[in-house]
């Protein structure tokens, strides 16, 4: 881990939250103590795959992430800017040409077309980056395996001392090939 | 996809350490070739030089020859840059499974041929330290902000995709700079732990990434069809014979995506070679590779033919004039080798005995980057030189030391870029190229992905 200032380590690296992981070296495994914990009535759980896989995906039922708000905001922002500078820029410094309008909207298509596409990218990338971002706060530091992002799928179950037990064999049912306590 | 399965071997876990093992310590001819790069680079940076201290004059630039080589260059590694996002934005659209294995290579060879090709226009102003009039706005200096000129919407297209490019390869990288950070010892584990931004590979990590990954493909797709008709304005816009002509957009592209699969072939032949991911980068591949070349060349070979027949049936003396001069000329030379190596050669690629032959590939690779560098030399040099409203002016132009030793730089530059890439941070995906496998089951499943 690498040591960051204070502020920021507040920020990024809070304190460990205690729980169950368990490793599964089996997709069908995942999928079926997905099931198993979601049945049992946990959604605060966190799955880990190599892979992004569309089984998991079903099988915790997330909603369609917000990024998308993200690039269509972005896309139409920067197409908006796009349409400013080239007008605003063309009027403020007017020189007539060939007689055509000062300001003339078929060549600034261009110009508004690239804005979109740069805008909407950067978007994105802010997009995917802060919801990430909170969703790590919601969680916590919690437990990882550098296996998880070689061949292993892991799930870990946020769990006080009282409830650790019962997640630990529900996941070994299931057919964790690991569990261990953190 | 299915006839195509890996063999069983290849497991998470082999694809894993096969690709982190290019990143292991380098062969002598790995350093063999990064000297050549750096070498070739110093021929580069030496001429620039010399061109800044004794001027432009040093280039052949000759009446009415204005746009030569430099153009020639900016134009040859914009298009080098186009197939990277065609294969990792439009085939990642089309759910081609094939592009994960070489996806990758593709991306970077874009990113770093556009900063190669960036530097062509500085170079091309020759006073650099004036660089800056480029950029007049709102109305800097009294500078009138033309936004009607295709040189500016140049700037705005190739700006955008130079960003965008970057930021697509980065994302890419992100998981599988994970997968070697959880390898690594030592400095790199530290560089890998800065670089992978705290990637898990946790659900909600996933979820925002392979959403706005999709986005980011969708939003690439039309700029990188958009990038190289803006580039071919440069041209269509204006009058001059052999570049005025509605036909340049879609010929451009087709030609730069062309151009740009034929590198990618140039690139991973050794690539494959000298890190031995026979098992990964497979013949499979390079055919669907060889595939997109033969139908882009086609393409290309069509628009040839079509910008003859228009010079032909349109009646127009001046048209007429610039294409004969292109074939008989006294450039007959660049123009047939561009004929020959665009136009003939990829038709090879019809057979699949050839199209599976990774050493005749490479050949026919190279030959290919040749035809289009000659390709664009005919558009540019040929098209000023033979310009039939300037017969008061003509000269023959050719090329000095100053224009081959630019030329040789940009090589270096972007060699030396890509060397220090594939040895730092992995050449192939490693989390894509694991979705393509059968993911493992419990119950041992035939079903695939």
């Amino acid at each position: 881990m690498i040591a960051l200032p204070k502020p920021l380590q507040e920020l990024f690296q809070p304190p460990p939250t205690p729980g169950v992981l368990g490793v599964f070296a089996f997709l069908d495994a995942t999928l079926e103590a997905i099931k198993k914990l979601r049945a049992a009535g946990h959604a605060d759980f966190t799955v880990y795959s190599p892979i992004p896989r569309h089984e998991i995906e079903a099988a915790l039922g997330q909603a369609v992430s917000p990024v998308r708000a993200f690039t269509l905001i972005g896309g139409i922002a920067g197409c908006a800017i796009g349409a400013w500078l080239t007008l605003w820029m063309s009027y403020d410094w007017p020189i007539v040409v060939g007689g055509k309008p000062v300001g003339s909207i078929p060549p600034y298509v261009i110009i508004m077309f690239e804005m979109t596409i740069l805008f909407g990218a950067l978007s994105t990338i802010l997009g995917i980056l802060l919801n990430a971002l909170f969703a790590a706060r919601r969680v916590g530091t919690i437990q990882y395996d550098a296996r998880f992002s070689n061949d292993r799928f892991g799930i870990f179950v946020p769990a006080g001392s009282d409830t650790a037990a019962k997640i630990e064999s529900l996941l070994r049912e299931s057919g964790a090939e690991e569990v261990r306590r953190g | 996809m299915a006839e195509h399965s890996p063999p069983s071997r290849v497991t998470y876990d082999y694809v894993t350490r096969t690709i982190a093992r290019t990143l292991g310590a380098p062969s002598r001819g790995y350093f063999l070739l990064l000297g050549a790069a750096v070498a070739l680079l110093a021929i580069g940076i030496v001429t620039l030089l010399y061109l800044l201290r004794y001027g432009l004059g040093l280039a052949g630039y000759s009446h009415p020859v204005y746009w030569a080589v430099f153009i020639t260059c900016f134009v040859f590694w914009v298009g080098i840059a186009h197939s990277g996002t065609l294969i990792s934005a439009i085939l990642f659209l089309f759910r081609s499974g094939w592009r994960t294995a070489v996806y990758r290579t593709a991306e970077a060879m874009t990113v770093f041929a556009v900063m190669t090709a960036g530097l062509f226009p500085l170079i091309h102003i020759g006073r650099q330290w004036y660089f800056y009039w480029l950029i007049p706005y709102p109305n800097e200096r009294g500078l009138w902000p033309n936004f009607k000129s295709p040189l500016i919407w140049d700037e705005f297209a190739i700006g955008t995709y130079f960003t965008v490019s970057t930021v697509f390869l980065i994302m890419g990288l992100i998981p599988d700079i994970a997968a070697v950070r959880d390898l690594a010892t030592g400095w790199r584990k530290k560089l890998y732990a800065i670089t992978s931004l705290g990637w898990t590979g946790a659900n909600e990590q996933w979820r925002h990434y392979t959403r706005g990954y999709l986005y980011l493909a969708a939003l690439a797709t039309p700029l990188v069809l958009s990038v190289h008709s803006v580039v071919s304005w440069d041209f269509a816009m204006a009058i001059v014979p052999g570049w005025h002509a509605t036909l340049f957009a879609p010929y451009f592209v087709a030609g730069a995506i062309y151009s740009g699969v034929a590198m990618v072939i140039t690139l991973l032949v050794p690539i494959r070679k000298l890190f031995q991911l026979e098992e990964i980068i497979t013949l499979h591949h390079f055919e669907n590779l060889a595939k997109l070349c033969l139908l882009t060349g086609s393409i290309v070979s069509f628009s040839y033919m079509t910008e003859n027949f228009v010079a032909w049936f349109s009646g127009n003396s001046a048209e007429r004039a610039a294409f004969w001069y292109r074939a008989f000329g006294p450039y007959w030379w660049a123009g047939w080798t561009m004929n020959i190596c665009n136009g003939l050669l990829p038709w090879l690629l019809w057979s699949k005995k050839v199209r599976t032959n990774v050493t005749a590939l490479f050949v026919i690779s190279i030959f290919v980057n040749i035809g289009m560098w000659f390709e664009r030399y005919v558009i540019i040099v040929v098209s000023l030189a033979g310009e039939p409203y300037a017969t008061w002016a003509n000269a023959v132009y050719n090329p000095t030391w100053a224009d081959w030793g630019i030329m040789a730089g940009s090589f270096g530059w972007f060699f030396m870029w890509f060397l220090l890439f594939v040895k730092n941070f992995p050449a192939v995906s490693i989390s894509e190229v694991k979705e393509v496998l059968v993911p493992p089951r419990r119950k041992a499943s035939k079903a695939h992905v």
